[in-house]
C-alpha cells in the first residue's frame, strides 16, 4: 500500500463514521419535515462535492454544476414516471449528466478553453437548458409519459422503490439513509481517485498544465475524465433532490450555479469536507435567514460570500485546520 | 417590403440594447480585467435611481440621464475601495466576490424598496412605419446608444484623460513613475464603468419593469456579449453584440423568442470554441 493510499483511509474512516452516526441518531430524533429537509441538505453536499472534486482538484472552474444537478433530476423524474419503476431511473440520473458532461467537457478541453472562458461557455449552456426546459409548458413537451411543465417543473415525481419491486415505495426515513449513504459512497470514491495515479496527475494538471503535458500526460483526457465524474455525482445529488422536492427549472438557475460556488468557496478550496460542511452550514444559515423577520436571505449570504473571498481567500476548513496545526507546534 | 424593414428595426433596437447594456462591463473588463458580476445590480441601481429621482418630482430625462449614472457611479467608487482594490490580479476571486455583492445588493433593495414590480411609462409616444407603429422612445435608444460608443470611444482615444487611464492600464509602474497614481486611476475607471451601467439600467426601465432582481435577467447577456467581445472596449461590445442581436432576433423571428435567446447563447459557445479569445483577440487586435 502506499503512502498516499495509507492517507487515504484515515479520513474515510472517520468519514463513515459520521455516516453511520446520522443514519442512526436523525431519523429516529427528527419530525418528519425536518428529515425531508435534512435529505435536502444531503442531496445538496453532493452537489457541493462534486464541484469540489471538479474545481478544487481538477482546477476546473465549472460555473454550470447545476446543469449536472437539473439533468439528473429531470432524468430521473421522467424515467422513474415512464418505467413507473425507479430501479433504472436512478442509474440513468447518473449516466445521462455524465453523457453530457462527456460530450461538454470535450468540446472544451479538446478545444483547449480554459480560465474564464470555461466558466463562461459552462454558465451558458446552463442558461440555455434553463431558458428550454422553463419553455416546455403544454402538450406538446411530453418524454413518454412525462409532461416537462415549463416552469410549474415535475411536481409529481414518484419516490423511489426497492430495487425491483415498484409497490414497495421508499419511506422518507429510508431515502434519508440512502442519501448519506450516497454521500458517503462520492466521497470514498473521490478519496480513492485522488489517492490513485489518475488522481495524482489530475492535480498535477492543475498545478501546472504545461509542465504535466511536458511529462507526456494528455491533459485533455485528464480533465475530461474528472470533469465526467464530477457530472455524475451531480447527477446522483439531482435525483436525491428529485426524490424530496420536485423538479423545476430552477434546478438549473443562475442563482443554484451560484450557490454551489458559493459552498466551495467558503468550505474551502482544494478540500473535499470543507465545500461539503460550508454547503451544510449555509444552507443552515439560509434557512435560518429566511426566518427573520426584514432581513433577506440574498443579503446574508451575498455578505458571506465577500467576506469569505477577502478574509478567507482559502476557506474555512484549510484555515481552521491550518490554525490547530500551528496551536500544536 | 415593410415587414423586412420591421425585421431590420428590430436586428438594429436588439444590437443596441445589448451594446447599451454591455458597456459598462466592457469598460471594466477591457481596461481593468476585472469581471463585475454585480453589473446587473449596477443597472438595477441606476433604475431605481431614475425611480426615485422622478418621484421626487425630478424631470425624467435628468433624472435618467443625469442621477441615475452618478449616484451609480458613487456606488462604483465605494465598491472599488472597499472590495475590488484588494482582489487586483485575482480574476476569479474578483468574479466571486463581485457575485457576493450583486446577491448582497440584490437583498438590500428588496428590504428597502419590497419586491414589486414598479416603473415608469415609455416616453416619445410611437411612430408609424408604414402599416406598423414602434415605439418612438426604442429608436431614440438605439441612437443614443450610437452617441454613447462614440463619446466613450472619444474620451479614450483624443483626450489626456483616455491616455492617462490607457497607459496606466499597460503598465501602472510605469505610470506611477510619470506621476500618476494608478489607484486613482482605477478608481475612476471603475466609476466610469459604473456610471455606464447606471445610466442603462435607467434608459432600459421604462421597457423592462423594475424589480431588485432585474439584474440577473441581464448579467448573463451582458457578460457573454463582453467575453465574445474580447478584451477591445468599443470593437469587441459592438461586434459581439452586433452577432448576438442579429441571432437572436432573426431566431426569435423565424422560431419563438425563447429559441431566439438559445440561438443566441448558442452562437457565443460556438464563437468562443472557435476563437477563445474573443472576436478581438484575434481580429481588431489592439483596437479600443
Amino acid at each position: 500500500m502506499n503512502a498516499a493510499l495509507k492517507s487515504t483511509w484515515g479520513p474515510i474512516a472517520l468519514a463513515a463514521i459520521a455516516a453511520l452516526v446520522a443514519c442512526w441518531y436523525l431519523p429516529a430524533s427528527m419530525e418528519l419535515f425536518a428529515l425531508i429537509n435534512a435529505t435536502v441538505f444531503v442531496s445538496m453536499a453532493i452537489l457541493a462535492l462534486s464541484l469540489a472534486l471538479v474545481w478544487g482538484y481538477g482546477g476546473i472552474l465549472c460555473f454550470g454544476q447545476a446543469a449536472f444537478f437539473g439533468l439528473g433530476g429531470y432524468t430521473y423524474a421522467v424515467a422513474a414516471i415512464n418505467l413507473g419503476d425507479t430501479t433504472g431511473a436512478v442509474p440513468l440520473a447518473i449516466l445521462v449528466p455524465a453523457g453530457f458532461a462527456a460530450l461538454l467537457g470535450y468540446f472544451l478541453f479538446y478545444g483547449r478553453i480554459s480560465d474564464v472562458y470555461l466558466g463562461v461557455i459552462t454558465l451558458t449552456v446552463t442558461l440555455i437548458l434553463f431558458k428550454f426546459i422553463n419553455s416546455t409548458a403544454g402538450d406538446m413537451w411530453t418524454i413518454g409519459q412525462a409532461p416537462l411543465g415549463g416552469f410549474n417543473g415535475i411536481p409529481m415525481t414518484p419516490p423511489l422503490n426497492f430495487p425491483g419491486d415498484m409497490s414497495a415505495m421508499l419511506m422518507p426515513d429510508q431515502i434519508f439513509v440512502l442519501a448519506v449513504l450516497g454521500l458517503l459512497l462520492c466521497y470514498v470514491i473521490a478519496k480513492l481517485i485522488l489517492a490513485s495515479h489518475f488522481g495524482r496527475v489530475v492535480v498535477a494538471v492543475k498545478e501546472n498544465e504545461l509542465r504535466a503535458e511536458l511529462l507526456g500526460y494528455d491533459v485533455r483526457l485528464y480533465k475530461l475524465v474528472i470533469f465526467i465524474i464530477g457530472g455524475a455525482m451531480a447527477g446522483l445529488a439531482g435525483m436525491f433532490f428529485a426524490n424530496c422536492v420536485f423538479v423545476s427549472p430552477t434546478m438549473f438557475s443562475l442563482g443554484y450555479s451560484g450557490q454551489i460556488i458559493i459552498w466551495v468557496i467558503v468550505g474551502g478550496l482544494g478540500t473535499l469536507v470543507g465545500p461539503v460542511i460550508g454547503c451544510i452550514l449555509l444552507q443552515m444559515l439560509t434557512n435560518w435567514a429566511g426566518t427573520l423577520e426584514g432581513i433577506d436571505p440574498n443579503l446574508v449570504l451575498g455578505a458571506i460570500l465577500v467576506a469569505a473571498v477577502l478574509l478567507l481567500p482559502k476557506g474555512l476548513l484549510p484555515t481552521i485546520t491550518g490554525l490547530l496545526r500551528r496551536g500544536d507546534r | 417590403m415593410d415587414l423586412a424593414f420591421i425585421v431590420l428595426i428590430q436586428i438594429v433596437t436588439s444590437v443596441a440594447m445589448l451594446a447599451l447594456i454591455s458597456l459598462g462591463l466592457a469598460v471594466i473588463f477591457g481596461m481593468m480585467r476585472v469581471i463585475n458580476l454585480a453589473h446587473g445590480e449596477f443597472l438595477m441601481l441606476g433604475a431605481y435611481a431614475a425611480i426615485l429621482a422622478t418621484g421626487h418630482g425630478v424631470n425624467l430625462w435628468i433624472s435618467m440621464l443625469l442621477v441615475a449614472p452618478v449616484s451609480v457611479a458613487i456606488v462604483g467608487v465605494i465598491v472599488e475601495r472597499l472590495i475590488i482594490r484588494r482582489l487586483y490580479g485575482r480574476m476569479i476571486d474578483t468574479m466571486l466576490a463581485t457575485w457576493g455583492l450583486s446577491l448582497a445588493l440584490i437583498g438590500l433593495v428588496t428590504m428597502v424598496f419590497g419586491n414589486t414590480n414598479t416603473g415608469f411609462s415609455a416616453p416619445l409616444g410611437s411612430i408609424a412605419i408604414g402599416d406598423f407603429r414602434m415605439s418612438a422612445y426604442e429608436l431614440f435608444l438605439v441612437v443614443f446608444t450610437a452617441l454613447l460608443m462614440a463619446a466613450v470611444f472619444a474620451v479614450f482615444r483624443f483626450t489626456r484623460l483616455g491616455l492617462i487611464a490607457r497607459g496606466t492600464m499597460q503598465n501602472p509602474d510605469m505610470a506611477a513613475a510619470l506621476g500618476i497614481a494608478p489607484s486613482t486611476v482605477y478608481a475612476i475607471t471603475f466609476a466610469v464603468g459604473a456610471a455606464l451601467s447606471g445610466l442603462a439600467g435607467a434608459l432600459i426601465a421604462p421597457l423592462a419593469g423594475v424589480v431588485p432582481t432585474m439584474g440577473t435577467a441581464y448579467i448573463a447577456k451582458a457578460f457573454i456579449t463582453v467575453i465574445t467581445g474580447g478584451a477591445a472596449i468599443l470593437a469587441g461590445t459592438l461586434s459581439a453584440s452586433g452577432l448576438l442581436g442579429t441571432v437572436n432576433t432573426l431566431g426569435s423571428f423565424l422560431t419563438t423568442p425563447v429559441l431566439g435567446e438559445v440561438g443566441l447563447l448558442a452562437a457565443a459557445i460556438v464563437l468562443l470554441r472557435l476563437l477563445p479569445r474573443g472576436i478581438t483577440g484575434r481580429f481588431l487586435k489592439g483596437s479600443l
